[in-house]
């Protein structure tokens, strides 16, 4: 890999490059970004970009709209092409190559089916022209459409299709040529919720299956956790964060992948010696960072690490073995928002000064306990759940 | 000028190209092509007339009003497509003559034609073949329900009972307008006959923008007289209409149709071939069926409706004279009676 | 952040290794700006040089030199202009500037010039280019020319070319052309205001009542489109002129000239501006209404305060087409306008009746200025309206009302009545023996060999013209639309490209056949071989209506997805395959649409081909022009008709092929 040529480059995004590079196995990677920039006039959208993707990844490029994670995918399908910057594909320089030129299958929010061509017509569209059999290409528009789990459709229209059924044709056409590299374009968000969870479990158990390379680029952190081999976090044209979903959600690399994925409670603090930081009414034991003593920083905490205690006492049952009860906190409960699946509580102390903490509870923790809005209780937020983040809160 | 003789090497060039390809495909057979302004229902008769006397001659015509077809020929003035012209208006062809368009050619039995068909200059430019005279159509049915005596002389049509009945060419578009205009010029002197047009104007519904339409509109009763030639008239006649056609006493212009070679044609031996059979007693014949007047003496037979002593009414029209004033004629003729066109209630 | 301390490497944008399909895009974008190019701004281009290009008597290009009586001693040879100073100027500076075929005198040098006098004259140019006629013979060169008297009278100066406003200053020096300019405003403020509310209570009636027959009516309305503008003019000679039916009608005034204009311009504006303004109508909001209705607006005031500012960008952009439309028309005034000179028929007169090219080509630069000045003003108000439209509305549904139904369809009845009278009146006077005088019926006129304007021949001309136009036009402005709309890259190419397309739309159709004319017949010109034939006929047409066929293409393929181009690219396709497989069949509505509107108006055009046609390649349409030029009038309605047959005609079949088609290739539009 070539040197990093970035001056002061101590960003989030390169730490965590850095990091996540250290526990790949050495493989070559499949597909190699290297400081990708984009500009348009005197807008930069892309900043520099480094990432390698490894064979048979399924990696998600994640982010706000504007974040420049659409870009990205552009430019490695040749369709806006980057400004600097080299992109390898199979040990193969494809930097400048015209998209007909490059290895990928591609399936756009908008399906872009052509509405004039039956089903099978659509997906049979790039098999033709390539020296294959009228009989060949049959079989594998069956063995596609079987694939996809519409062979029952072949003679009709896109127009007569489902939303979801016209997905599943888009993807079947966009393998039909098994491409190297399968580039999915918010596949899904055209789609109603219920159709898209069942999507996203269809295209990454035949991603699996057939173990083609996959980048997707989506906004929505559910269908990347679900659906992700690796995470690439980004925000205004740079990397955030690189890593696997347990690692984006449990070992957030900065406040923005903190607060983009997942809930987050967030409070101005400062650096304490000892391992600790000041909120404005109390101290918090945190997980360790790399901040200096004094300096003004963020502690966040996830509601879901919030655990509940029955005044001043541990929960019984809780396997947690938390020595110190540094982080043991009384509270009123305030208000409280039955989700479904667990109760959203909102906190009050004096400790929060004004502020609530916000905590998601089990059911069961909910009857055991006995809380119920307006009643007293202790939470703890665990030492190794308080992270420090050097910036302030937006 | 090298552009010239650059021009016409090149149309030599691609006149012996094409003259190559068409002696391959028929045996020797020289295609010419002509520029014209004759009636379209004449076209086929004269073609095949000539033909049948020059069976090496294939003759191609080009036909448009004479307007059309002079603004066509200066327009070609660096690259003449025309061979010949055959019957388009002297005055135009003095036109072309002036900007040295014409190849002076004196044809076989040009002295047998009235000198006033024939160019001035030796040898000739142009050569004419027939001549069409001003007149008026004057519609019988709607003079009677109007109440109205038939004009006899051009001054008469400044009468105020003709006023908003009488129809005539605009001469900045017509040739036949123009005609008009400088045969009174000649006639009348030049003070006088801008005295005359202004009482004319005073009567004029509409000055058109051909010089057939006037007689037409006589014809069809849109008009009671129409400032026309004879030729429609006749036509219109023959067709059923209720109108006489008026020769003015004080005498009528008139213009020749005439025939002149191109300079620089590539086939001037065939061109020169055409132009002497244009002037020959057999053309003059053939122009007579539809012309009362031809520029051979002595042959015309009357035409149908028309009176026979047409020439007599013919005034000395000078060509060269019209030619060369022609744009200052024109230029006050639209001072004087264009920029009063405003609409009359 | 952080991200702002990171710099951009140095070096230049990347750019992608360009790949055979680009090349064949790039090649056929090329192509068709290039036609754009030769077919349109090279033209125009010519014709500006050419209005500014002037003539002027240069005095001191000839000498002169005069004998005594006995023709032996001669004066000093002077020149022109030494010899005009010395007698006081009597030729005068504005006597100087002159036309191509100007001529100058030159006895007037010396007051006791007499032409019997035996005094010699001797004449002589001072280059090679100095040009002087003896009578109608032509002279040029530095050698002596000697000449008795009479002679000398008829020696006249020609003059030579140069560069200048002078051709400006003289135009607007003529009381008669200069009051074209008025004349031409006059009519076409006159004709919108009439066209824009005659058509906006047909589209209220059509978009706002349920009346019966609004099919009818849609269809009748129409039928101006079909016929050359000529027609409403002649018919409105059969209605109203001397023998007119209806010429009772007029109360003593005369149908030819600005009255006539009038009627004829609403007549053959009114579909345009129907259309437009009906659209406008169409996509107004119920919404809107309810809420006038829940605030007890009256129908006058909801009438004032949503109805007609919902429509006002429709309404506006409408005057602007009817205008340009009534100003660059050249077929109506030519019929009707009798002595009322307009701006269209001038370049005409000035053209074909004067040989005057470079007047004509003042005159069409002053057509083109207010014709593209309502073309910036309209493509202002198209993009304005285009969010207008885009906002998410429901569609306004009329509810029946007795009285007011009535209304809109006797009103709606008074209008079909007129355009059906108009195009009734031109088939009874073409079918009858010889108007006013015998009216028994006859197809007399329709021996069109016999007449001026090129007979039949025309006719079928015609028909191969327009096939051709419709043909090629719709090759070229589809695959023009697809470069712009789905080329990737190339965007300065692309804009230059979409500026051309566009710019037809300010050229009037005069203005584009004089620019023809003046480009294309330089012998030095590699496209001058296309001259007099059915090609230059063909283009000059499909440029002069580029413009709405290239919105036309574009809006559909703007309607198409943009990723179809992507996604072939990736399955490794040519964009060819995709083009011929999916882009073609997907448009082909609005490909057949594209064709028929440039099939109906070749057939109807005169005004780009007037200048353009031969004698082998003459054509309906002007056709009509030179028949009722040369007053065969009923011939003139006879092929008027005969146009307007074969457009009802080429509709039919178009409507037949479109539902034939989209039966088959469109099976996917049903769900």
């Amino acid at each position: 890999m070539k040197h990093e040529t970035i001056p002061g480059a101590t960003s989030a995004a390169v730490r965590s490059r850095l990091s996540a590079e250290g526990t790949e196995p050495v493989k070559s990677p499949y597909l190699q970004i290297e400081n990708v920039w984009k500009t348009f006039g005197d807008f930069a959208a892309l900043k520099g970009i480094s990432l390698s993707i490894q064979e048979g990844e399924f990696v998600c490029f994640l982010g706000p709209s504007g974040c420049g994670k659409t870009t990205l995918l552009r430019a490695v399908a040749g369709l806006d092409l980057q400004t600097r910057g080299t992109i390898h594909q199979g040990g193969k320089d494809i930097s400048v190559l015209p998209p007909s030129q490059r290895d990928y299958g591609i399936v756009f929010q908008s399906y872009a089916l052509f509405p004039n061509l039956t089903i099978e017509k659509n997906v049979a569209f790039g098999l033709e022209n390539t020296r294959r059999s009228k009989a060949e290409i049959a079989q594998r528009v069956a063995e596609l459409l079987d694939l996809v789990g519409l062979a029952s459709q072949a003679r009709k229209y896109p127009a007569q299709l489902s939303g979801g059924q016209q997905q599943r044709i888009a993807l079947a056409r966009a393998i039909a040529i098994s491409p190297g590299l399968l580039l999915l374009d918010e596949p899904l968000s055209a789609l109603d919720a219920k159709v898209r969870v069942h999507l996203r479990h269809e295209i990454k158990n035949l991603q699996r299956k057939l173990g083609v390379t996959t980048i997707m680029v989506t906004h929505d952190q559910e269908e990347a956790l679900a659906m992700a081999d690796r995470i690439v976090v980004m925000n205004h044209g740079v990397i955030e964060q690189v890593g696997t979903p347990t690692e984006v959600y449990r070992e957030p690399a900065s406040l923005f992948v903190a607060d983009f994925i997942g809930e987050t409670n967030q409070f101005p603090a400062k650096v304490l010696s000892g391992g600790k930081v000041a909120l404005t009414g109390t101290e918090l034991a945190c997980a360790p960072h790399g901040c200096a003593t004094g300096t003004p920083v963020t502690a966040v905490i996830r509601p879901v690490d919030v655990i509940p205690h029955r005044d001043g006492t541990r929960t019984p049952g809780t396997s947690d073995a938390v020595a110190t009860t540094d982080n043991l906190i009384d509270v009123d409960v305030r208000e409280m928002e039955f989700l479904g699946g667990f109760w959203r509580t909102r906190l009050a102390s004096p400790r929060f000064g004004d502020g609530l903490l916000v905590a998601d509870f089990s059911i069961n923790a909910v009857r055991r306990l006995d809380i119920a809005e307006g009643s007293a209780m202790s939470v703890e937020l665990p030492r190794d759940r308080v992270l420090v983040f050097p910036e302030r809160a937006a | 000028m090298g552009n010239t003789i650059m021009t016409t090497y090149r149309a030599a060039a691609l006149a012996a190209f094409a003259t190559a390809l068409s002696a391959s495909a028929a045996f020797a057979q020289t295609e010419l092509t002509v520029y014209t302004s004759i009636e379209a229902v004449d076209l086929d008769r004269y073609k095949q007339t000539f033909e049948a006397a020059n069976p090496d001659i294939k003759v191609n015509w080009v036909r448009d009003s004479t307007g059309v077809m002079t603004a066509k020929l200066l327009a070609e003035k660096d690259n003449p497509q025309a061979d010949v012209v055959w019957g388009v208006a002297a005055t135009s062809l003095l036109l072309l003559k002036s900007e040295g368009m014409l190849e002076p050619y004196a044809p076989a039995g040009v002295e047998k034609l009235d000198p006033k068909f024939v160019d001035s200059s030796t040898p000739p430019s142009w050569v004419g073949m027939d001549a069409y005279v001003a007149a008026l159509c004057y519609n019988t049915i709607e003079a009677e329900k109007l109440g109205l005596t038939p004009p006899k002389s051009w001054k008469d049509l400044t009468k105020p009972e003709y006023k908003g009945h009488v129809v005539m060419p605009n001469p900045n578009s017509s040739g036949t307008g123009f005609l008009d205009v400088s045969a009174w010029i000649q006639m009348f002197g030049e003070d006088d006959a801008w005295a005359f047009m202004d009482g004319l104007h005073e009567n004029i519904a509409a000055y058109t923008h051909s010089g057939s339409k006037p007689c037409k509109m006589a014809a069809a009763g849109e008009t009671v007289i129409g400032v026309s030639f004879e030729f429609p008239g006749a036509n219109a006649k023959k067709a059923g209409a209720p109108i006489d056609i008026i020769f003015p006493e004080e005498g009528s212009g008139w213009e020749a149709e005439a025939t002149a070679i191109i300079a620089g044609t590539a086939n001037l031996e065939a061109a020169q071939k055409l132009v002497d059979w244009s002037i020959t007693k057999e053309a003059n014949e053939m122009y007579n069926v539809g012309y009362a007047v031809v520029a051979y003496p002595g042959i015309a037979k009357p035409v149908e409706h028309l009176p026979e002593d047409i020439p007599s009414k013919m005034i000395e029209n000078d060509f060269e004279w019209a030619a060369n004033n022609r744009k200052a004629i024109l230029a006050e003729w639209q001072k004087r009676y264009d920029a009063k066109s405003e609409p009359k209630g | 952040m952080t991200a702002a301390t990171l710099e951009i490497p140095r070096g230049r944008a990347l750019r992608t290794r360009v790949s055979g399909d680009d090349l064949v895009k790039r090649g056929l974008m090329v192509v068709i700006s290039l036609y754009l190019l030769v077919a349109l701004a090279a033209p125009l281009y010519v014709l500006l040089s050419k209005s500014v290009s002037t003539y002027e008597f240069d005095l001191t290009a000839f000498e002169l030199q005069r004998s005594d009586e006995s023709a032996t001693t001669w004066s000093e040879p002077k020149t022109v202009a030494t010899l005009n100073e010395e007698v006081g100027s009597v030729i005068t500076p504005d006597q100087l500037n002159t036309g191509s075929d100007g001529r100058l005198s030159l006895t007037d040098l010396y007051p006791d010039f007499s032409f019997r006098s035996p005094v010699m004259y001797r004449i002589r140019g001072t280059s090679d280019d100095a040009a002087y006629l003896v009578g109608s013979e032509l002279h040029r060169g530095t050698e002596w020319l000697e000449l008795d008297s009479n002679t000398f009278r008829r020696v006249v100066i020609r003059p030579s070319a140069s560069l200048g406003l002078d051709n400006f200053v003289a135009y607007f020096s003529t009381p008669a052309l200069a009051q074209s300019i008025a004349n031409s405003v006059l009519m076409g403020v006159i004709s919108t205001v009439l066209v824009i509310s005659i058509a906006f209570g047909l589209a209220y009636a059509l978009n706002r009542s349920c009346m019966p027959l609004k099919g009818f009516f849609r269809l009748v309305t129409t039928i101006p489109i079909l016929v050359p503008s000529l027609l409403p003019g002649i018919a409105l000679v059969y209605l109203f002129g001397n023998q007119g039916l209806l010429k009772g009608l007029m109360m003593g005034h005369s149908i030819y000239g600005p009255i006539g204009i009038v009627i004829g311009s609403v007549f053959f504006t009114l579909p345009h501006a129907l259309l437009i303004i009906s659209t406008a109508l169409s996509v107004a909001d119920q919404r809107h209404y309810e809420a006038a209705q829940s605030l007890r607006s009256s129908p006058w005031r909801t009438f004032w305060t949503v109805t007609v500012p919902g429509a006002r960008y429709g309404i506006i952009s409408a005057a602007f087409v009817v205008f340009t439309l009534v100003i660059t028309d050249f077929g109506l005034p030519k019929v009707i306008g009798g002595q009322y000179n307009v701006l269209a028929v001038d370049i005409y007169k000035q053209v074909i009746g004067q040989q005057n090219f470079e007047m004509g080509a003042v005159v069409a630069v002053l057509l083109l200025v207010p014709a593209v000045a309502a073309f910036f003003v309209d493509s202002a108000i198209r993009k304005r309206q285009v969010a207008l439209l885009s906002a998410r509305s429901v569609p306004y549904q009329p509810k029946p009302d007795r009285g007011f139904d009535t209304a809109c369809f006797v009103y709606c009845s008074a209008v079909a009545l007129f355009i059906l009278m108009m195009i009734g009146v031109c088939q009874f006077a073409a079918t009858v023996k010889f108007w006013p005088y015998d009216l028994t019926p006859s197809l007399n006129n329709f021996r069109f060999d016999l007449m001026d304007g090129g007979g039949w021949g025309a006719y079928y001309n015609s028909i191969v013209m327009a096939l051709l136009t419709a043909v090629f036009g719709t090759i070229i402005v589809f695959v023009g639309a697809y470069m712009v709309e789905k080329t990737d890259g190339f965007a300065a190419g692309r804009t230059l490209f979409q500026f051309l397309a566009m710019l037809p739309m300010a050229v009037p159709g005069m203005v584009l056949g004089l620019s023809f004319i003046f480009f294309f017949n330089d012998p030095a010109n590699p496209f001058n071989a296309i001259y007099g034939t059915m090609a230059i006929l063909v283009v000059s047409t499909v440029t002069h209506f580029y413009t709405v066929s290239h919105l036309t293409a574009l809006t559909a393929l703007n309607q198409m997805d943009r990723e179809f181009e992507p996604v072939a690219a990736s399955l490794k396709q040519p964009f060819h395959r995709l083009f011929f497989r999916v882009t073609v069949p997907v448009s082909l509505p609005a490909i057949l649409d594209i064709s028929i509107y440039l099939f109906v108006n070749a057939m109807t055009t005169v005004s780009a081909v007037v200048f353009l046609y031969s004698t082998q390649t003459q054509l309906a349409s002007v056709a009509v022009l030179n028949m009722d030029d040369a007053g065969d009038i009923a011939p003139a309605a006879a092929m008027g008709m005969m146009i307007f047959y074969t457009n009802v005609a080429a509709r039919l079949l178009h409507g037949i092929v479109s539902r034939l088609l989209l039966k088959r290739s469109q099976a996917w539009r049903q769900r």
